[in-house]
Order: structure tokens, then C-alpha cells, then sequence
């Protein structure tokens, strides 16, 4: 008995130290700037730096856009779905899987042959046009967990028995849509909304490849180019994913309590 | 003509036919309930009037209108579901709005409306609720309230009280009943309780497997079964096989013993097989008056139901079962006793009438 407790104990902490330790570690360099002293000096290089806050908010904006634009295929994809092609569920399932096993390079390269310059839709001509295939891209990127989490929001409401009590109410489909799938799954949406969001913030290979001055690709050229400053970057990103991560906590939270 | 006629309905999914040229008319203020076990068709006739279902052949049309293939939006029909199906992002007063908002009524209307059928689901004060904070039976009272306010022409209700425990259901399914006159609203219900379909409805639909077997009024289900599965069905029943003696004078032998029936058994040959049925409360123990029918058995079982005692008896081949009046003074017959009972001429049911 207390020998398994003992198990467990090691166990937990075995994990704590293969995660903390490298973190840990990285904080601690971040703060070495200065020579001597503990000090937020490389933090506040790379705050102050204008490349950071253009390429942090180009994907910010990238980022949004990917959220819209995914929502608005993937929730009335999902909902009809489940309305009328409960069949066709696991095949659907195995599609939105792709995006994690087909490798993003693949992806991109595809891009380029059917989008560059001298084919039929030359999208990679301007910057606009390239920015509309990056989204494309992302979208494609965050399928998996966009469509898995309005899955779970759809199941967790009576689709069928709700839309047929909207109908025989005088509603349309885009009206039930509006009013009254997207209100009920509203928290399932956000959780996938802020997955996205830090898929799309730290990702490298699209934007790199199409060559657009994205977040991912800045981290990369300060990681190769400076020493303390990625170190604060990197944990900059980890608070962000941890604050995306920890208001899902808080929004799936909520959500279960409102039902009961 | 009636205000819903449903003439050669058909549904079949893939090969399977689930309902069979179901045919009914209903008139306005009516209340006709569904009744049948489960999976007979009662839910793919009320889809089908909803639209949520598309018939495979035949047509339905309500006030003169034919609607067999419209969408369910624009067939202004209310519907109640088992589950309540109440939105739980809205409030019990967006609920029952809902309808309205969506047919762009202006704000004073809807509130008026609102507050109206709050009123007359005796729920003035909860409004403000959500769904999650009311009980089942409140929910599926706000569910009815949404299914009035837009005034349709029919309201549909399946299994409204299924979910409920037993005392709401009774009554609740009083309200309900007496909201349906108060509103004069054409209400087909379904339901796969005798009791509620009996007590509460004007006519009743007998279903088995996706065919009307009888419609008729409750006294005329309940008295005069037409087939061998609405006697069994509705009530408890003892059925036998009787041989016709004299069909002019309506002698008839059970279980070899003569009995009498009052029922016109002319179109029956001498000798002929006929389905008679006798319901339990129409038994007594003992030979009573003259002119009643007797058979001869000994007591089998006992069993106390609370109000009722059930008595079993074992005639020759046949057993029959009897209910008496619970009364402390009773003294209860002992199993193996011989025993008597006796029925009136009239109570004789004939099943397979000709
Ligand atoms: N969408 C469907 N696809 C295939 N078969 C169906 C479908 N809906 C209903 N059925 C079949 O049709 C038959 C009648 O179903 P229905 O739901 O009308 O029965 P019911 O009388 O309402 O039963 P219950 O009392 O259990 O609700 C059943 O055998 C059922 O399996
Ligand atoms: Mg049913």
C-alpha cells in the first residue's frame, strides 16, 4: 500500500521534472541579459523591437481570420452532419484526421504548384493573394481540433429534436443556425477558437514558405541570431498557449456548471 | 369535409414499410389520440403531419390546404416532444417568443403574447427562468406554451408525458385537455398508455403495426373492441373461443358450459368458432340474479392490487380473470374453493363480429 502511493508520487514527479526542468531552465537563461544580475532586459529588447510587434500582430490578425473563416465551414458542415449524415460520421472523422498526418510541408508545396505565378489562379502574385492561401492553410491546419471541438458542443445538445422544435416554430436552416446552434455550442467553439489560435501563432512552415511576415518565422530568425532573447520569446509563447489553454479551462468550466 | 383528412398514407423506410394506407379524418376542435404499442407508427404519422417525415405515398391536407409536401415551417403546426426540446440558451420567455420573433412580430405583441400564455400555462412569474431551472413537468409546460403562441392550426403532441412521474401526468394531462377546449385547438395526441388515451381524448386510433385497427370514441373502444387485438390491447381482457349454439337467440357454450349473449351473433352459423371477451369488472364471484350467466371453476390464485383484488378462476380448459372491490370485510376466497361467476348477458363481447 505505501510503497504503491510511493509509485505514484514518482511517477507524478518524474513527469513534473521532464517538463518543468527544461522550462525552468529557459526562464532562468531568459534572464541572464545583463551581466551579473537577474533582469527582464532581453524581455524588454524584444517587446521593444518593431519586427516582433509586426510580425506578433500580423498573426494575431491571421489568426482571427483563420478562426472566422474555419467556423464558417466547419459548423455548418458539422451540423448537417449530424442532422441528416450520422453514416457518414466516422468517414468524416478520418478526413479532418488528415491534416495531422499529411506533413504541413506537403501542404504548402501543393500550394505553390497549383497557385504559383504562372498557373491559372496566380494567388502567390500579391501579398493579399498569398495571405487568402496561409489562411486556406491554417484552416486546413486547425481542422482536426476545430471540427472535433464543435463536434463534441454539437453532441452535447439535441441537434435533431431542437432544429424539428425550430422548424415547426417557422424558422429556416440559417436561422437555426444563428439562433439556435450557435448559442448552445458557444463554448465548444471557443475552446476550438483558442486552439487555433495558438496553432496559428507559433506555426512556421506556411508562413516561412510563402514568405510572409509571420510570428513563427520572426522566432526563428531571432533564434538564430541572438542568444537571451529567444529564450524570453519562447517563454513568452508558452504564457500565451498556457492563458489560451487556461480560459478553455475556464470557459468548458462554466459551461458545464450553466447546465446543471 | 373535415378540417384534416389523411387519405392512402404511406410510409416505408428502404423496404421496410412502417405505415400502411393509414387513413383518418379529424374535425376541427377535435381531440384524437394515437394509441399503440411501441413501434406501430404513431410517431411516422405525426412526423409525417409535422413534415418532419415525407409520406411515401398519399396525402394529407388541413383546412382545405394540401400539405403533403410542405416544409414543416410553413405548415404553421404546433408540436410538443417527449424530450420538452426547449432552447437552453433561451429563457422560459424567449422560448415561447420564439415563434413570434421569427415572424418579425414587434416587441410590444410578442410581449403581450408572452405574457399571455405564461398565464395560461399557470406559470405567471418564470419568465425569467432558463430551461435548466424549471422541473420536467414545468418544462413541458413551457414547451406546450411555445407550441400555442404562434396559433397553428393543429397541435401535435408525442408522448408529452412519458417523462414525467406518474401524478404529473395525470395532471398535467387534465390541463392539457382543458386548455384544448378553452383554445378549441384540432390536437392529435399520441400515446402508448391506455388510461391517459382513454380519459382524455374524444376519439381514439387504435394502431398495430402501422395499421388503424378502430377508431371510435373511448366508450366505444373500451366497450365494443373490434378486433382481438384492441380487446387485449385497451383494458385487461379474458378472450375465449366460444362455439355458437342458437345464433337466433344468441346461445353460445364457453368452455362447454352455456352462456347467453344480448350482442347479434345472427351472421355466426350453428357450430361456428367466435372470440368472445369478458373485461374483469364485469365478473362477480357468486351466481347473483337469474337472468345472469354462470361458469363453474375453482379459485386458481389471489392476487390484491390495492383498490381491486384480482381473483383467478380455472374453468374446465379456460381460466378466467375477475376484480372485486378491496372492502376490509371481504372475505377472501380460498385457492382450490369451488367457485361461480356470473356476468350479465350484455357484457359477453364478440371479437370477430360478422
Ligand atoms: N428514420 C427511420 N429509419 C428507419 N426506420 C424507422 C425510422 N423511424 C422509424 N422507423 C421504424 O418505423 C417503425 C415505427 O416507428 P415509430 O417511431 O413511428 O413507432 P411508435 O409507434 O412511435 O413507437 P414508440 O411508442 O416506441 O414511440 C419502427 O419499427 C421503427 O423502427
Ligand atoms: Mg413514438
Amino acid at each position: 500500500m505505501k510503497t504503491d502511493r510511493l509509485g505514484h508520487w514518482l511517477a507524478i514527479l518524474i513527469g513534473m521534472l521532464y517538463f518543468l526542468v527544461p522550462l525552468a531552465a529557459t526562464f532562468e537563461f531568459s534572464l541572464r541579459k545583463l551581466r551579473g544580475v537577474y533582469s527582464f532586459e532581453a524581455y524588454r529588447i524584444v517587446l521593444a523591437d518593431p519586427q516582433f510587434q509586426s510580425s506578433f500582430t500580423f498573426s494575431i490578425g491571421l489568426a482571427v481570420v483563420t478562426i472566422v473563416f474555419g467556423m464558417a465551414i466547419i459548423v455548418p458542415m458539422a451540423y448537417f452532419v449530424e442532422l441528416r449524415l450520422r453514416k457518414l460520421r466516422p468517414f468524416i472523422e478520418f478526413v479532418t484526421l488528415l491534416p495531422l498526418v499529411v506533413p504541413a510541408i506537403v501542404i504548402v508545396f501543393g500550394y505553390l504548384r497549383l497557385y504559383n505565378s504562372s498557373s491559372v489562379l496566380p494567388l502567390t502574385n500579391s501579398s493579399l493573394g498569398t495571405n487568402f492561401l496561409l489562411t486556406c492553410g491554417y484552416v486546413t491546419l486547425a481542422l482536426p481540433y476545430m471540427y472535433r471541438s464543435i463536434e463534441t458542443g454539437l453532441r452535447s445538445i439535441d441537434v435533431r429534436t431542437l432544429t424539428e422544435a425550430a422548424e415547426s416554430l417557422g424558422a429556416s436552416s440559417a436561422t437555426i443556425i444563428w439562433r439556435v446552434i450557435l448559442p448552445n455550442i458557444r463554448s465548444a467553439m471557443l475552446s476550438g477558437a483558442f486552439l487555433t489560435f495558438a496553432i496559428v501563432i507559433g506555426e512556421f512552415t506556411f508562413a516561412s514558405l510563402l514568405n510572409r511576415p509571420a510570428f513563427g518565422p520572426y522566432l526563428q530568425l531571432i533564434g538564430a541570431n541572438r542568444a537571451y532573447e529567444p529564450a524570453a520569446l519562447a517563454v513568452m509563447a508558452f504564457m500565451i498557449t498556457w492563458a489560451c489553454m487556461g480560459i478553455i479551462q475556464v470557459i468548458s468550466r462554466n459551461a458545464v456548471a450553466a447546465r446543471h | 369535409m373535415s378540417f384534416i383528412e389523411i387519405s392512402h398514407l404511406k410510409k416505408s423506410f428502404g423496404p421496410n414499410t412502417v405505415v400502411h394506407d393509414f387513413s383518418l379524418s379529424i374535425d376541427k376542435g377535435e381531440f384524437v389520440s394515437f394509441l399503440g404499442p411501441s413501434g406501430c407508427g404513431k410517431t411516422t404519422i405525426l412526423r409525417m403531419i409535422a413534415g418532419f417525415e415525407s409520406a411515401t405515398s398519399g396525402s394529407i391536407s388541413v383546412g382545405g390546404a394540401e400539405m403533403t409536401h410542405l416544409p414543416p415551417a410553413k405548415r404553421n403546426v404546433g408540436m410538443v416532444f417527449q424530450a420538452y426540446a426547449l432552447f437552453p440558451n433561451l429563457t422560459v420567455a424567449g422560448n415561447i417568443g420564439f415563434g413570434l420573433k421569427i415572424a418579425g412580430k414587434e416587441r410590444g405583441e410578442i410581449d403581450a403574447r408572452v405574457a399571455e400564455m405564461l398565464e395560461l400555462i399557470k406559470l405567471p412569474d418564470l419568465g425569467g427562468r432558463y430551461p435548466y431551472q424549471l422541473s420536467g413537468g414545468q418544462q413541458q409546460r413551457v414547451a406546450l406554451a411555445r407550441a400555442l403562441a404562434i396559433k397553428p392550426q393543429v397541435l401535435l403532441l408525442d408522448e408529452p408525458l412519458s417523462a414525467l412521474d406518474a401524478k404529473i401526468r395525470v395532471s398535467l394531462r387534465e390541463e392539457i385537455r382543458s386548455l384544448q377546449r378553452e383554445l378549441g385547438i384540432t390536437t392529435v395526441f399520441v400515446t402508448h398508455d391506455q388510461e391517459e388515451a382513454l380519459s382524455i381524448s374524444d376519439r381514439i386510433v387504435v394502431m398495430n403495426e402501422g395499421r388503424a385497427d378502430q377508431v371510435g370514441t373511448p366508450s366505444a373502444i373500451y366497450n365494443n373492441p373490434a378486433t382481438r387485438f384492441v380487446a387485449s390491447f385497451v383494458g385487461t381482457l379474458n378472450l375465449f373461443e366460444a362455439r355458437v349454439v342458437d345464433p337466433a337467440s344468441g346461445r353460445v357454450s364457453i368452455d362447454g358450459q352455456p352462456v347467453m349473449t344480448a350482442r347479434d351473433i345472427s351472421a355466426f352459423g350453428i357450430a361456428d368458432e367466435a372470440t368472445v371477451a369478458l373485461r374483469p369488472e364485469a365478473l362477480t364471484l357468486g351466481n347473483g340474479d337469474d337472468d345472469r350467466n354462470t361458469l363453474a371453476g375453482t379459485v386458481e390464485e389471489v392476487s390484491f392490487l390495492g383498490a381491486v383484488i384480482r381473483v383467478r378462476v380455472r374453468l374446465r380448459e379456460a381460466r378466467v380473470s375477475l376484480d372485486i372491490f378491496n372492502d376490509p370485510a371481504l372475505v377472501l376466497p380460498k385457492i382450490g374453493m369451488p367457485a361461480v361467476v356470473s356476468f350479465k348477458k350484455d357484457d359477453l363481447l364478440i371479437i370477430d363480429g360478422r
